[in-house]
């Protein structure tokens, strides 16, 4: 029998990126906000300081700031007729844990999506012709543009301090930026990052090919910083020991660095760890949220009112919630109705690793940071005329190589043997002297009528409640991308000067035992059609207006780049939404 | 963290009800509001309040000294375990004279002789802001000294020898600003009391004022001109480093981020100001460092610098302005006394977070991963490289350091 | 186990290989912790064997792969190769079995042998190059081999040094012999 708390004004679930910007922006705004995480309190010096974060064995191969399986899981399979079975230790993606959530491990890779990813529908009907799309792809406009957004994805980069050249001020391109970026309304508040000579020899190629490169816009400070809210954060050293781990010394842009020394400070903010909530409890005519349940670290259960619910909790959790509470009409890909887990995507990553003369070339692989690497836009969303090629979508590519950890990156050339003497050679041989970026070809993933979430009819996680389930599998659209764009990116390698390039093309079906970025999309789309997407354009649920769905589970299909940065700007535009208009006048925003 | 202290005017009406009026007109808010900031200048909460608990001021705080433990008593206005049935008189005698209800000699731990230097007013103003806290009843034996110190009647040889009654008065040739400053640092402020070296019988040192002295497992640094790392900083600096508790060269942490959260954070941006004026006026002798420290001991605690310590506080020491504290400026560094050195490669430290500076970051502990010889060789290495060539730390202080520090429990 | 990870990285001039590296030791200690134990996967059934793209399904720990994995290896030598189990085998007959192995052409009774052998080829490298507090990679001789620095954290003074061999000697959480002062 859940105790039941005093009531507050917010209830949060889950504190990683929006959790923390919608608790700092409503918290400010007067409210009484409660955040409820379901991992621990994380903070720079006790957990991951410089003396024993770079532990590559501990938080990269034994992922120990990440989300145990045991704790909660999703089963799989790649098409509907087969059984789906449980991810039971985690390959394809890494869900984060505790507060800070991703923003404690990730990359830092801070990117906007192009105008044209906004709109895409009606974009590419217009461009090539509704039957240049394939007929079961779903892929829909968002309901908000590019320029709505911009004064949002500005306010995400000054808050983080993000490091870049900008290559669009107001219309005017500029030299060494992204030619293709939507224009912005001012550079980015930190300078590019120092490049290694890898990422420099890759945009000389580039650059000699055509190309126009361009530093990846990274939030990991270039120099020290002070962010609009007053908090501080140091220079980036370059470690190498970026993505998977937490940052020792204050530079890469999280919510530790960034917005909870703000936020703890502040008296109408509390927040509990170590608390998972498992439904949001809705009232007897089903259309407003009263609160949420959470289960605490003993397994007592607890009831926190609310008169507003903000539901970030990442993605798939945040469609595995609404499943669960029942809000919302699930989603049935035969009969092709219902909202929730429909247009589901991840990412098309591939990577090309090459190896150069051990004589001629050391790169000292170890100097990286996570967003570190210079990349090229010219395959990206529709910048390039998709006629001849018979597919949509695309990615950027860079030489974006993070880290020289030797667990994970000791390549050998093929052929080489797996153990021995000849493999222990080859290693040795060019650990110094190749090149192997990672997610170096970084392709959309556009949505399909049978990639979906739903809940799973046979497996239960520890309190029995059904596991989510995925269904995924490639399309030919995204393995046509991906060949291609492999192709072009394995070119400037060739160009660099490398005397093998070795091209590991993205295949169906989709395995979900090999890492291919954590940027699931989905799920609980924002549409303008509440037939076919859950959330309005300002992230409002349309079934509960008094709930708010942050986070990628928004994107109605996944775009070239990394996420972060648009669903930072869509909570921050959502967060405006909810105090200048909901707070005034609670109900549903649009009429549909 | 400690909860703010708000004036309810209910409460106000209450306690007047309730408990005999002294000379303060309770319904005087002015002299309320006045007593407030005193109180904060003076860091009442602090000792009189248990760090962390919702009772302010109603005592219960273990203070160490080197002498033993004292218990700071109730000053809430409760009548029969804080102070409320005690005269004014009566309150006055304790913070500038020195003496309980009753005669009894305080111990300057109550620091009685820095608060003689406030005037008659001042105190009711104080006695006024106490008197709208919320009483509290909480009985406290203060006196846990072991015997014989636990014979107040030996104050009286202490207070003939270090005791000097009187307020404070302007000094003439000097601005106003200054004055300022000094009635606060000689008086409510009390930095002689940690920062001033002390005799074996505990009391000032009074030809060596703001030297430096060690308390409580830290070392409170030379705050003078001369000698310390305030030769550098301007007054602008030391402004801040008191406002916000952080400035392009140090960080509050330890005790003396608990007195800029409790206190310095609260004065004005003119208090704190005129507090650095002073202090930049106060001289000193520079450094009579001239550490000989071991080639082989530097070139150990080199290495250890370079792959520990330079990814905050770079190759050079000289850290990142607000955020990593400059070693080669940092008054702590460079002291004789190595113990806040030790403490914080030991056990780290949290540095204080404020409404201007939030980040609050924090140094690791390094106890865990250095034995005793690695610990001396950075300590060693660091005072010697950017402390001015501070003294060398030797193995057996850092064993002595890491035995007591694990006895502490704060 | 150190014979087999003598095999796997095999001793040389330069470099020692698994055993002296301390790669049995590291494996050793791993699969007493949780990565032995499974701690933390999703451990609840039913188990059922599925595409190879749906990752593994079976209930066999780690710990238990190998319990398993290990008297299979050796009860298949002994079976194949005159009575001797693996660690006194020749090292050539060694590397032989370990490629049939590999190969799926030697079989053991109650574990799947490839399956145990991938285990290998992740753990024994794991143990020579992972930071020595975790038992392999004794004396950083991984990582001398090829210049990883190991846990050093600051090196903006190396960013724009293109092609110039980073000099310094590598670091574990342990420290490094630096660290320690030398007797002079």
């Amino acid at each position: 029998m859940a105790q039941k708390l005093p009531a507050k004004d917010v209830a949060i679930i889950g504190l990683g990126w929006t959790g923390s910007i919608l608790a700092h922006e409503l918290a400010a705004a007067g409210l009484d906000v409660i955040a409820i995480e379901r991992g621990p309190w994380r903070n720079t010096a006790t957990d991951y300081p410089p003396g024993y974060a770079p532990d590559e064995l501990r938080f990269r191969i034994r992922h120990e700031l990440f989300l145990r399986p045991a704790q909660t899981t999703f089963t799989f399979r790649n098409k509907m007729n087969q059984t789906a079975l449980p991810i039971r230790s985690w390959g394809a993606f890494m869900p984060p844990n505790g507060v800070g959530g991703g923003g404690v491990h990730w990359n830092a890779e801070t990117w906007r999506f192009l105008p044209s990813d906004f709109v895409l529908r009606t974009h590419l009907t217009q461009r090539y012709g509704a039957a240049f799309l394939p007929q079961d792809m779903t892929i829909q406009d968002w309901g908000v543009t590019f320029d709505e957004l911009e004064p949002h994805y500005d306010r995400f980069e000054y808050l983080c301090g993000t490091s870049g050249q900008a290559g669009n001020v107001k219309g005017q391109i500029i030299d060494g930026g992204n030619p293709f970026e939507g224009p912005r309304s001012r550079p980015y508040p930190n300078p590019p990052q120092d490049q290694p000579f890898g990422a420099t020899l890759f945009a000389k190629a580039a650059r000699d090919l055509g190309y126009k490169p361009f530093p990846q816009p990274s939030g990991n400070m270039s120099r020290a910083y002070q962010n609009p809210l007053g908090v501080r954060l140091g220079p980036c050293t370059y470690c190498g020991f970026c993505e998977w781990f937490g940052c020792g010394n204050y530079s890469k842009a999280s919510p530790q660095t960034t917005i909870l020394p703000v936020l703890v400070r502040m008296k109408n903010f509390s927040a509990r760890d170590n608390s998972e909530v498992t439904r949001i409890n809705l009232d007897a005519s089903g259309k407003r949220a009263t609160g949420v349940t959470f289960v605490d670290m003993d397994g007592n259960e607890w009831e926190q009112p609310a008169d507003l619910v903000i539901l970030s909790a990442y993605t798939i959790f945040n469609v595995q919630l609404l499943l669960l509470s029942k809000i919302g009409k699930p989603y049935d890909p035969v009969a092709n109705s219902g909202v929730i887990g429909r247009n589901f995507t991840h990412q098309t990553i591939s990577d090309v690793t090459s190896f150069f003369d051990p004589q001629k070339f050391i790169f000292n692989p170890f100097i990286a940071s996570g967003a570190i690497g210079m990349c090229i836009d010219e395959f990206n969303g529709d910048n390039f005329d998709h006629g001849p090629v018979g597919f949509v979508g695309g990615g950027y590519m860079g030489q974006v190589q993070t880290n020289g950890r030797p667990i994970e990156t000791a390549p050998v050339p093929p052929g080489t043997p797996r153990w021995g003497a000849q493999w222990k050679k080859a290693v040795k041989e060019n650990y110094q002297s190749a090149q192997k970026p990672g997610t170096g070809v970084h392709g959309s993933m556009y949505s399909y009528r049978d990639v979906y979430v739903d809940l799973d009819p046979i497996y239960k996680d520890r309190f029995g409640r059904p596991l989510a389930r995925i269904t995924m599998d490639f399309h030919d659209n995204e393995i046509k991308q991906n060949k291609f764009l492999t192709d072009k990116f394995a070119e400037i390698f060739q160009a660099m000067g490398a005397k093998q390039v070795v091209k590991e093309y993205r295949k169906a079906p989709y395995d979900i035992t090999k890492y291919q970025t954590t940027h699931l999309c989905g799920g609980a789309i924002m549409g303008t059609d509440p037939q076919t997407s859950a959330i309005n354009r300002y992230l409002q649920c349309w079934d509960v207006p008094n709930l708010f769905v942050m986070g990628a589970s928004g994107f109605p299909q996944n775009a070239g780049y990394n996420p972060t940065g648009t669903v930072a700007a869509l909570a921050y535009w959502s967060a405006d939404a909810i105090r200048d208009k909901y707070l005034k006048n609670p109900g549903q925003l649009i009429n549909a | 963290m400690r909860r703010t202290l708000t004036i309810a005017g209910a409460l106000i009406a209450l306690v007047a009800d309730v408990y005999p009026c002294g000379s303060a007109d309770l319904q005087q808010f002015s002299a309320v509001e006045r007593g407030r900031y005193l109180a904060n200048a003076a860091d009442c909460g602090s000792c009189h309040t248990v760090p962390g608990s919702n009772r302010p001021f109603a005592g219960g705080r273990n203070i160490e000294t080197p002498f033993g433990v004292l218990v700071s008593p109730n000053i809430t206005p409760d009548g029969g375990t804080g102070i409320g049935s005690w005269t004014d008189d009566e309150f006055d005698a304790a913070v500038r004279g020195g003496r309980a209800r009753g005669g009894a000699r305080l111990y300057p731990a109550m620091p009685f002789p820095y608060y003689a230097r406030m005037s008659r007013e001042d105190v009711e103003d104080i006695r006024a802001y106490l008197r709208t806290i919320q009483p509290v009843r909480n009985a406290v034996t203060s006196n846990r000294l072991p015997f014989p110190l636990n014979q107040r009647e030996s104050m009286i040889a202490w207070d003939d020898l270090y005791f000097k009654p009187g307020e404070f008065h302007d000094d003439p040739s000097k601005s106003k600003e200054w004055n300022r400053g000094a009635y606060l640092v000689q008086g409510p402020a009390h930095c002689g009391a940690c920062h001033t070296p002390k005799t074996f019988l505990g009391g000032d040192k009074s030809d060596q004022i703001f030297r430096g002295y060690a308390l409580q497992g830290w070392t409170a640094p030379d705050i003078t001109s001369g000698e310390g790392a305030l030769g550098n900083w301007s007054a602008d600096d030391i402004a801040q480093y008191l406002k916000t508790g952080h400035n392009k060269y140090a960080a509050a942490a330890g005790l003396m981020g608990e007195v800029v959260e409790l206190s310095t954070s609260n004065l004005t941006d003119e208090d704190v100001r005129a507090i650095a004026i002073y202090l930049k006026d106060i001289g000193g002798p520079l450094p009579q460092n001239n550490s000989a420290a071991d080639k082989d001991v530097l070139a150990a605690g080199g290495a250890i610098f370079q792959d520990l310590c330079s990814a905050c506080h770079q190759g050079d020491g000289k850290g990142v302005a607000n955020l990593f504290p400059n070693l080669s400026e940092a008054a702590t560094v460079s002291a004789r006394d190595p113990t806040t050195v030790l403490r914080v490669i030991l056990q780290g430290a949290q540095s204080v977070a404020t409404d201007r500076e939030p980040t609050g970051p924090a140094m690791p502990a390094f106890g865990w991963q250095l034995n005793d010889a690695q610990v001396a060789a950075v300590a060693t290495y660091v005072r010697d490289r950017f402390g001015k060539k501070a003294p060398p730390v030797s193995e057996s202080d850092a064993r002595r350091a890491r035995t007591s520090l694990a006895a502490r429990t704060d | 186990m150190e014979a087999i990870v003598d095999r796997i990285i095999p001793p040389d001039p330069q470099t020692p290989g698994g055993k002296d590296a301390g790669c049995a030791v590291f494996i050793d200690r791993q699969l007493k912790g949780p990565y032995g134990s499974a701690a933390g996967h999703y451990r609840l059934g039913p188990f059922i064997k599925g595409t190879k793209e749906q990752g593994p399904q079976s209930p066999l720990t780690p710990a238990e792969l190998y319990r398993k994995g290990l008297a299979g290896l050796d009860r298949y030598c002994k079976a194949k190769l005159g009575g001797k189990p693996f660690s006194q085998l020749s090292a050539d007959q060694q590397d032989d079995v370990l490629k049939k192995v590999e190969a799926g052409e030697a079989k053991f009774d109650d574990v799947d042998a490839r399956g145990f052998f991938d285990a290998l080829l992740k753990d024994v490298p794991e143990g020579f190059f992972s930071d020595p507090i975790h038992g392999g990679n004794r004396d950083m001789v991984g990582w001398k081999m090829i210049g990883f620095p190991g846990i050093r954290y600051d090196y903006r003074d190396w960013v724009h040094r293109h092609n110039e061999r980073y000099p310094y000697p590598p670091v574990s959480i342990a420290g490094r012999m630096d660290w320690n002062v030398k007797k002079s």
